[in-house]
């Protein structure tokens, strides 16, 4: 057992964990008062290692927390004094070259020194002076295992800057293998440099948390690989706004290879048979089409044109105006058809001419064009009076298509949505 | 001091009524309430953040002679806590219980009830209460169809022209009838007695227990060959028996007719008038409609102790 805390002990010098730990029972070795010798034992080295390298608390504490919690479980079986006290992260260091019980002894000459098997001199349940007791600093026990990142968000300087930035840790840590991801992120390495470079790419502060919010993979991504990408989508011809455009609202895009996305666009160019520059447009305003899978697209576009009998042109023409469609729920779109081309009887050039209507929901639809129906007012051809567009049908908040194309009231609407 | 969302949270406690439009399944009816009064409550601005002490030692020259040590200074501060941002934390309110009364099925639309809070506990005697609902069935003769509703698969076309006003009432009248035994037989009440033959005249027989489907009421709104319009009281019923019904009502007339529409007009003391819509599924209406409920539900009671004692 002393073995193997001593070994731990090294190991936490390597890993130069608290400092905290060190000064606090590095105060204890100046007294007389050593109630656990398996304390005394772990202060010599650490306190090496914080002498040699001063580092911030967190980012000694991100690198070894789950293995330096469970040895410190292991080190406090029996503390009389306990007491909650926190570690401060952002005091700088107090060198105390002075402090060394055993004068700089080297480790394996006072591991033989020491004998662990004695009986402590002090015993636990003695009394302390109130002067001795204030100066026993106990630090925070960490849970090594914890169901949310609450307990670790005070500690950690990744989360904390992530929280600042708006991620909405209390969504990351449901998803499975993610909030332990996230603690063991390094700041200075593996998060401000990603930060940077998306900066760098043009996506605006406001939007890294969202970003960071549905895809925190982005902060493992290697930085070459998505330089890599974004390369090759300047090299397509996307501007610089355009890319950054597409990355903030498409979190996963930069995730994809190279490969991938270039699969993806040469997709969209031939199957939409679309010149580079309206394919560029069409992937733009809808980046998700280049991160989902391509078989609904597929399918949505043999629905387009064997169900619905869209022609070519037609087609191209409301996948540039409304690129919603090809990833739309294939039975809600043909419920929408339906309804409007054979219940509303409007034309298929009509339709074409305001694809927005097949983006719409198919309950304002129909509520709309029944109320017109019974108004007597559901005229949908351009070339007979009292036209109404589809445009205003389905754009239109409520009070506004009651007041201006229904001319009725909102309360008038209201019941009629009862009748139905 | 509780927060403004923990006190927004205990004003939706009871029941109101909500407009189910056709074509739309309950559980979404539910869902999508549920989602916005968890919005509607969420949407309290957040608390103050929590400081956490902290205690910094720091090292005080002594004065001390000799000194085998330097004195540390314990001193406590306040640093700002972040275990108590939204961010962290997430909303107040993940979860709130919308119940639901009487279902419909995704054919029909109406008045669906539901319960908040503290008030699904009541549910439960809403469902062993024995109350009636009103519906107002549409339909249309010459068709036939293997789940009586006009979307169903198409069996059989008939002819309707045979079919007059006073066919159509003379069938319902016959229907009305048989339904009225039914509830005799199912009220197990001893038709022999005078306080029966009493309950009966006032209209105050139920069925004691569980029972099938009862009409208690049956009506001719509209007859316009061929649609037809019914209107119908009745309990411990399902949208699909009243579609049945209506094939029924062909079936007699020497014909075949489907339902066009199922739609249910009152769910015991909650009516089409009160009920909300679409629009006014947010946590305002929803309360201002809770407390009408409540309201008239006093005055209600009050009225009918009013009449016992008089």
């Amino acid at each position: 057992m002393a073995s193997a805390c001593v070994q731990l002990c090294q190991r936490c010098a390597s890993l130069s964990c608290s400092r905290t730990m060190g000064i606090i029972t590095l105060k204890y070795s100046t007294h007389t008062h050593c109630p656990v010798a398996l304390r005394s034992a772990f202060s010599v080295p650490v306190l090496l290692s914080v002498l040699h390298r001063r580092r911030n608390l967190t980012q000694s504490f991100n690198s070894g927390v789950r293995s330096f919690c469970e040895f410190h479980a292991k080190v406090q079986p029996s503390q009389k004094t306990h007491r909650d006290t926190d570690e401060s992260p952002g005091d700088s260091l107090v060198p105390y070259q002075n402090q060394l019980r055993d004068g700089g002894m080297p480790l394996n000459e006072w591991e033989t020194a020491l004998d662990l098997d004695d009986i402590p001199a002090h015993s636990a349940l003695e009394k302390i002076s109130d002067k001795e007791a204030v100066q026993i600093d106990i630090p925070a026990t960490l849970p090594p295992v914890s169901i949310t990142l609450k307990d670790y968000v005070d500690q950690s300087e990744t989360l904390r800057s992530l929280v600042l930035l708006g991620v909405q840790l209390w969504k990351l840590e449901q998803r499975p293998n993610v909030g332990s991801m996230l603690l063991k992120l390094d700041f200075q390495t593996d998060v401000v440099p990603r930060l940077t470079f998306l900066r760098q790419l043009g996506v605006e502060d406001s939007r890294l948390g969202y970003l960071i919010s549905h895809n925190p993979f982005i902060l493992t991504e290697s930085l070459e690989n998505l330089q890599a990408r974004v390369a090759y989508l300047r090299s397509k011809k996307f501007s610089a706004e355009s890319v950054a455009s597409m990355v903030s609202r498409a979190p996963y895009l930069l995730n994809f290879s190279v490969k991938r996305i270039d699969n993806r666009l040469g997709f969209f160019q031939q199957q939409l048979g679309l010149s580079a520059h309206k394919t560029r447009d069409v992937v733009a305003r809808l980046p998700r089409l280049l991160c989902g899978s391509l078989e609904p697209v597929k399918e949505n576009l043999k629905v387009c044109k064997l169900e619905m009998g869209f022609r070519e042109n037609e087609l191209q023409h409301i996948v540039t105006v409304i690129p919603k469609v090809l990833t739309a729920n294939k039975r809600k779109l043909t419920q929408i058809f339906d309804y409007i081309h054979n219940t509303m009887n409007i034309p298929h050039n009509l339709i074409v001419k305001f694809p927005q209507v097949l983006n719409a929901k198919y309950l304002r639809i129909k509520e709309r064009h029944l109320f017109l129906q019974y108004l007597e007012k559901a005229q949908y051809d351009p070339a007979k009076p009292n036209y109404i567009s589809l445009e205003k049908l389905v754009a239109l908040p409520d009070e506004a298509f009651c007041t201006e194309v229904a001319s009725a009231t909102l309360e008038d609407f209201e019941l009629f949505q009862k009748t139905m | 001091m509780a927060k403004a969302s923990v006190r927004a949270f205990h004003k939706l406690e009871g029941w109101f009524s909500t407009y189910k439009p056709p074509g739309v399944h309950w559980k979404l009816v539910r869902d999508t309430i549920e989602t916005n009064l968890l919005k509607g409550i969420n949407a309290a601005p957040p608390p103050a953040p929590l400081h956490r002490v902290q205690f910094l030692a720091e090292p005080t020259n002594t004065n001390v002679s000799g000194g085998s040590s330097d004195e540390l200074t314990i001193s406590a501060s306040f640093v700002p806590s972040l275990a108590n941002h939204p961010l962290v934390n997430g909303p107040d309110f993940q979860h709130i219980a919308v119940g639901v009364g009487h279902k419909l099925d995704v054919f029909s639309s109406g008045v669906l009830v539901l319960g908040v809070g503290q008030g699904n506990k009541s549910l439960t005697d809403l469902f062993r209460s024995v109350v009636t609902r009103d519906y107002t069935l549409e339909g249309e003769f010459g068709m036939g169809t293997d789940d009586f509703t006009h979307t169903g698969r198409l069996i059989e076309r008939t002819t309707y022209g045979h079919i007059t006003r006073d066919k159509l009432e003379r069938v319902l009248a016959m229907m009305q009838g048989s339904n009225q035994k039914a509830l005799l037989t199912y009220s197990h009440v001893d038709m022999n007695t005078q306080e029966a033959y009493e309950m009966a005249v006032k209209g105050e027989l139920r069925p004691n227990g569980k029972s099938p489907p009862i009409i208690t009421g049956l009506r001719l709104l509209h007859f316009q060959p061929p649609h037809f319009t019914l209107e119908v009281q009745c309990l411990n019923e399902t949208q699909r028996y009243l579609c049945k019904v209506l094939h029924e009502v062909g079936l007699e007339l020497r014909s075949t007719a489907v339902c066009k529409g199922v739609r249910r007009t009152r769910d015991g003391p909650f009516t089409l008038q009160h009920a909300l819509t679409r629009q006014h599924w947010t946590v305002p209406d929803i309360i201002q409609a809770i407390q009408q409920h409540r309201s008239s539900r006093k005055t209600r009671k009050a009225k009918s102790t009013q009449l016992r004692a008089g």
